[in-house]
């Protein structure tokens, strides 16, 4: 219990340096909202009014704990270009990239993690190391790519998608999983090849270790031992390896939106940061970095219940 | 163990193919039409707070001031049936047109008109866009019908700021303009999705005629490539703007309209800046600068080469003879840049906003043209909101390849920046000769002596090399095989309601 109560006032510290973080970095990089919001209608006069409505001309300092009670009681303000409110618009944004997350974890231990127990079982047959090889190469490749290599082979050459013909959730259920079933796949590949890898050499460290002998010499079969004894102790790196994949996910799933015209959050951050829609940027990354804390937490607390050595 | 695995690996695999075969739009749906825009509104929709010429494009369908810009950029009566101005030319009065309903099925009243006059001249205490709005004195509404607008001073293009959408005429009642836009327009809003669509439905009631086809997307794609791909694809039915060598990737299926985009693409240079506050040197660029190479290099030829601040579509202003006020003469450049005192050339910096690739390319074709009379230009990339500030707003550049347009038809629009004590001359031009025609065409009441100052605007521009003038760019726009009936205006406008099904 010490143990979690300690882990959520790190949290909580992460998420407010976070958020200073985002504000602080808007005052670095040129561009100006109202600027923005004028278009080339912009002049100084009518420039420095529309800050002062604005409310841009305040101090910095007030103006982040302003947005940090008005974040904390659910109030995401009023997004600068769009004049509709931030939650509103993320509302309809979120679940798009959580699909798109998800589905790309669950390819991700789909294909990891059988393939994994695959080829250390087999290590010594020939096509294991061209696995090793093909493997090798799909960790390297990064989503984007992958993703304009489908879109290239499927929406092009095999005209089995449409290319940027992107279903919403709202129109058609099916049409919207199955449009992101390519995306998710270009997201999870570099990561499966990463956790087979990883699940594979974990594999075969555990099999040479002196409780598999014993195991075997009880008469167990190598699938008894390799499922009941060696998995487990073997999984303990995976998963940890696993929690850190979704939150790297998260993170490639907004560059690979941009490669499908996806209007997710990914979109949605990069056009608010080219406009400097603070609003919609500070919400957009305090929610990520609130949802990358948590898998670690959520991980943190998994590991302890596989290894309960950890928190000591 | 591998059995089951490869099973579950096939079972995978068709699924992909499986749902992903179905993914595409439903073919023949011919009561809907979808089209391409390349950026999403990233505005208000408030017609008053809309700045942005894409988001006006697309509220066209939506909203009608008492006046509205036809296809040929005539003034046509819109919310109004008729409007007079005084003697003096300080009042206008416009008769309201009988009949004519919100979106929300409301008639409009003249309560509804001052309202929308009085905020979008900022008198309601938000900040007004249309800069000739600060002239209006006082809107009084006369009787039930009638509704008088009283201006300061007199302005001959006052009729044409009535006919803009940044003076739309919106219900007195309506809670929020900023999400939930109502106006007396063909198309009704339905609703918006950030970064991905913006959808409207025909409106029944429309005082004029209806439109053809009864629910609109406007879907955003995240570039012009991926708005071809799009089209390819069949996820849209059109869109507009888009280069030359983009429509040859497109099959024939597409009929492909040639239109021009009513711009004056040039490298606008900073007067404040040496050296090119000296003639000599902005001749000697002009000199240097081959339009026609640049059309040819990176537009497939296709555009009209300009000499002045003027397009064609503005007919009685446009003067075509100033486009060879300097056709290419190196020897002449050389000259003039010697004579200058830059007998080797000198450094300058092209500043162009990145998201612009046609301005980035006349960009890296002028830097090579420019080497042959030794003068070293590097190009600056910057993103649009830098552009803006840096460039536009703070006037912190050397030189820069932009697109200038008129947000109304009137000459001011095109002409009025370069007035010295404008403020958006973003070029910094000053010439008192200049000035002086411009504040005289202002008090001008006779159209032709009007139109002659103008004329005489545009050749000093010319003259003076304010700017290394370019061309007015061609525009494409491809319309699925099924539909017709698109038409071009002289304004930044997409009129969806003018077009319809092809019969089968």
């Amino acid at each position: 219990m010490r143990y979690i109560g300690k882990k959520l006032i790190t949290m909580l510290v992460t998420v407010l340096i976070v958020t200073l973080l985002v504000f602080f970095a808007f005052r670095v990089i040129p561009g100006d909202p109202a600027v923005n919001m004028l278009g080339i209608k912009a002049t100084p006069e009518k420039v420095e009014r529309l800050r002062e409505q604005m409310g841009l001309n305040r101090p910095l300092i007030i103006r982040y704990l302003e947005w940090l009670k008005d974040f904390f009681f659910g109030d995401m303000g009023k997004s600068y270009s769009y004049g509709s409110s931030v939650s509103d618009m993320l509302k309809s944004k979120i679940p798009i990239t959580v699909a798109l997350t998800l589905i790309s974890f669950l390819f991700v231990i789909a294909i990891a993690i059988p393939l994994g127990i695959h080829t250390a079982k087999h290590e010594d047959k020939w096509y294991s190391k061209v696995l090793d090889v093909l493997n090798q190469i799909m960790m390297s490749v990064p989503p984007f790519f992958i993703g304009m290599l489908l879109t290239y082979l499927f929406g092009i050459i095999l005209r089995w998608f449409t290319p940027g013909g992107y279903v919403s959730y709202r129109d058609s259920f099916a049409g919207f999983i199955s449009y992101l079933i390519l995306p998710s796949l270009a997201i999870a590949i570099p990561k499966a090849a990463m956790t087979n890898k990883l699940l594979k050499s974990s594999l075969l460290k555990e099999s040479r270790l002196d409780y598999v002998r014993t195991a075997y010499s009880r008469g167990n079969s190598t699938s008894e031992v390799l499922y009941k004894h060696v998995l487990k102790n073997a999984m303990i790196p995976v998963i940890t390896f696993l929690g850190m994949t979704l939150a790297d996910i998260v993170a490639g799933s907004l560059i690979v939106e941009q490669v499908f015209s996806i209007p997710g959050i990914g979109r949605l951050l990069i056009t608010s940061i080219s406009n400097r829609d603070y609003p919609v940027v500070q919400a957009i990354i305090t929610i990520i970095a609130c949802i990358v804390i948590l898998n670690n937490f959520i991980v943190d607390v998994l590991y302890k219940m596989i290894d309960p050595r950890i928190s000591r | 163990m591998r059995k089951r695995l490869v099973s579950i690996l096939t079972v995978l695999l068709t699924l992909t193919i499986a749902l992903s075969g179905c993914a595409g739009r439903k073919a023949g749906d011919s009561s809907k039409i979808v089209v391409g825009i390349p950026q999403d509104l990233e505005d208000s929709l408030d017609p008053h707070k809309a700045v942005a010429a894409g988001t006006r494009e697309v509220l066209f369908n939506v909203f009608e001031g008492l006046l509205k810009p036809d296809e040929n950029g005539e003034l046509i009566p819109a919310v109004a049936e008729s409007y007079t101005a005084s003697e003096d030319g300080l009042v206008y009065t416009f008769k309201l047109r009988d009949g004519v309903k919100f979106h929300n099925g409301n008639r409009v009243t003249a309560e509804d008109v001052k309202y929308s006059i009085e905020k979008s001249a900022g008198m309601t205490g938000e900040e007004s866009l249309i800069a000739a709005f600060s002239n209006i004195k006082e809107v009084n509404i006369t009787d039930k019908d009638t509704v008088e607008i009283v201006l300061n001073e007199r302005d001959v293009d006052f009729p044409a700021y009535i006919a803009s959408v940044g003076a739309a005429v919106i219900p007195a009642d309506n809670a929020n303009p900023d999400t939930m836009p109502v106006g007396t327009g063909p198309y009704k809003y339905v609703s918006r999705s950030p970064q991905e669509n913006i959808i409207m439905t025909r409106f029944d009631d429309y005082w004029g005629e209806p439109a053809h086809i009864a629910n609109v997307e406007f879907r955003i794609e995240a570039n012009n490539d991926a708005m071809i791909l799009a089209l390819k694809g069949g996820t849209i039915d059109m869109c507009a703007r888009i280069s030359a060598s983009q429509t040859s990737q497109l099959s024939n299926t597409f009929t492909v309209y040639e239109g021009s985009m009513n711009l004056v693409q040039a490298l606008y240079l900073n007067h404040n800046v040496a050296p090119f506050d000296d003639i000599r040197v902005r001749q000697a660029l002009c000199y240097a600068a081959d339009k026609q190479e640049i059309i040819d290099i990176a537009f497939d030829g296709k555009g009209s080469p300009l000499g002045s601040s003027m397009f064609p579509a503005f007919g009685k202003y446009f003067m075509p003879e100033l486009t060879d006020t300097y056709t290419p003469d190196l020897s002449k450049a050389r000259e003039l840049l010697k004579e200058a005192g830059y007998p080797d050339g000198f450094d300058m910096t092209i500043t162009v906003p990145s998201n612009y690739q046609p301005h980035v390319d006349t960009a890296q074709v002028l830097v090579e043209q420019f080497k042959r009379i030794g003068v070293n230009a590097t190009i600056q990339q910057v993103e649009w909101n830098t552009w803006l500030s840096d460039v536009y707003a703070n006037r912190q550049y050397e030189s820069t390849v932009i697109g200038v347009d008129a947000s109304q038809l009137t000459a001011n629009a095109m002409l009025g920046r370069f007035y010295s004590k404008a403020e958006d001359n973003f070029t910094n031009y000053s010439n008192p000769e200049y000035d002086k025609l411009f504040e005289e065409a202002q008090v001008t009441i006779d159209d032709d002596k009007r139109t002659e100052l103008y004329k005489k605007m545009e050749t000093l521009l010319a003259e003076d090399a304010a700017n290394v003038y370019i061309q007015d760019m061609a525009e494409f726009v491809p319309l699925a095989g099924k539909l017709d009936g698109y038409v071009f205006y002289p304004l930044y406008v997409q009129d969806i309601a003018k077009l319809y099904f092809k019969e089968q």
